[in-house]
């Protein structure tokens, strides 16, 4: 069974948005069920902190061994941060996706964007769990 | 959950349970429903395989029997090697061509005293057996299409034989690579072929389909094999340079233009596709199938377009990341211009031309058979 963490927010591709607490800033990553669909994960390309985009851009893209993904903006706003170990240490994303294996923090440019997203429920009946 | 109906149209290979037991991943493959990976993940069951001890449920592989007193001249004439150079207990890699010297499959061609074995690719199986069939006239052989009778396991690693040979009578040190002997595992009565898709050293036991959960259950428990999935299989094969049907070569090329001139033996009198062949080699060899290797981080996989001189130049056929080497690894047809170790190309990746160099395979060159 894949991890579903209470307190985040999910979309239908599969990321996670946390809150931290700054209000206006969130983690984005990606969820435990899309990395084990992933598998072993060989490279993450993220944007450099001031990019911006919006609600459902894609921001990067992953690669397993068997696959290359992208990854697709929960909402709009600004990179303030990226998960620099991932560089280096990729398989962070397979071994703790919720925690060092996050991917970007993200000053949020608006609410308008959070009210899309899915709650633990709705995200465990997505991937039928 | 309900399955659906395309996924009750797959076919399972004997081990199907004990894989859904272990929590493999399944998916479509040349028809059957087969494990991809294990929860260990395709890293780690690559390691396995090039450090300890592997075991494959490639079940799915055809096996052909052919019988008769033609059955050498037969296997000659529909393949490209020289089956009157196998001795009894010998096996060797080959290729099945058309009349256009085109590459039908390839195979592996067992030697026994009587019969001949020919195991095949799955997703071949039916054509194959059509295409020799239509070649059988004159001959006096019978060929049966026994790929269902059978289950295959490829025990894999330079760890193979230490693990493998508290369980059978037979003296493995005295099979040599490429050789087989029949006999048991854990009391289960077939092939032992020294034989295999992963560069290292290693076993292909071809075994009755319904005894096939009772040696994979063995071979596990010794609590020193890994199941490992497709997955795997195909990292390990790519960085061995060893072709994928369906990839690396199909009906529109030659084993010339695939780099398995090693497999034709033009001396050895007529065969399917030698006129081909000659007329080929006299004109010249127009493109190679290359081995290469790309130094920035991205992955060139099967479809992305190559380009040589900025021209494109036909597409990836295998790539992926090697889990050895740390640097991603592919092949491709390229001009015989550019077929030399060292030349340049580009790959197209998702858009971003990515800088590639050409190298002679093995990507991976430590295996413990070359």
């Amino acid at each position: 069974m894949a991890n579903v963490p209470q307190e985040l927010q999910y979309t239908k591709e599969h990321e996670y948005v946390k809150a931290t607490d700054d209000p206006n800033v969130v983690v984005i990553g990606i969820t435990d069920y899309a990395q084990g669909e992933l598998g072993d994960i060989v490279y993450v390309d993220l944007p450099k902190p001031g990019a911006s985009f919006g609600g459902h851009d894609v921001f990067g893209t992953i690669e397993a061994v068997k696959a290359v993904s992208e990854l697709y903006a929960p909402i709009a706003g600004e990179v303030v941060e990226v998960n620099p170990r991932l560089d280096g240490e990729p398989a962070l994303v397979n071994s703790d996706p919720y925690g060092d294996g996050w991917m970007i923090k993200v000053r949020v440019a608006g609410d308008a964007d959070r009210a899309q997203l899915m709650d633990a429920a709705a995200y465990s009946g997505l991937i039928g769990q | 959950m309900a399955e659906t109906v395309a996924e009750q149209a797959l076919k399972r290979t004997p081990l199907h349970e004990q894989h859904r037991a272990l929590g493999a991943k399944l998916v479509p493959f040349a028809g059957y429903e087969m494990p991809v990976q294990y929860p260990a993940g395709i890293t780690a069951e690559h390691r396995a395989v090039r450090e300890g001890c592997g075991v494959f449920d490639v079940s799915h592989m055809g096996e052909f029997v052919v019988r008769g007193p033609d059955m050498v001249a037969f296997v000659n004439h529909v393949t490209t090697n020289d089956v009157a150079k196998l001795a009894i207990g010998q096996v060797h890699y080959s290729t099945i061509l058309n009349e256009r010297g085109t590459i039908e499959d390839d195979c592996l061609v067992y030697r026994m005293a009587d019969r001949i074995m020919l195991v095949v690719n799955a997703s071949n199986r039916e054509k194959d057996l059509a295409h020799v069939l239509r070649y059988a006239g004159g001959f006096d052989v019978t060929v049966e299409d026994r790929s269902d009778d059978f289950a295959l396991l490829a025990v894999q690693g330079p760890k193979a034989e230490a693990v493998l040979q508290p369980l059978t009578e037979t003296d493995l040190s005295a099979i040599g690579y490429y050789w087989f002997a029949e006999g048991s595992v854990a009391g289960v009565s077939g092939i032992v072929s020294r034989t295999g898709y992963t560069g290292e050293d290693g076993f292909e036991l071809y075994v009755p389909a319904a005894d096939a959960p009772r040696l994979w259950d063995a071979l596990l428990a010794t609590g020193q094999v890994t199941p490992c999935g497709l997955g795997a299989r195909d990292t390990l094969r790519l960085e061995m340079g060893m072709a994928l049907y369906g990839n690396d070569i199909d009906d529109t090329v030659t084993p010339y233009e695939g780099n398995l001139a090693w497999l034709v033996k033009l001396a050895k009198g007529d065969f399917v596709g030698k006129p081909a062949l000659e007329a080929q080699k006299a004109a010249g060899i127009p493109r190679r199938l290359v081995g290469f290797t790309v130094a920035e981080r991205a992955i060139p996989r099967h479809g992305y377009p190559v380009l040589v001189d900025g021209a494109p130049s036909g597409v990836v056929c295998s790539g992926t990341m090697s889990p050895m080497l740390g640097v991603a690894i592919g092949t491709c047809y390229v001009p015989a211009s550019h077929a030399a170790p060292g030349s340049a190309i580009e790959i197209d990746v998702r858009g971003k031309r990515v800088p590639a160099t050409v190298v002679k395979p093995p990507f991976y060159k430590d295996a413990s058979h070359k």
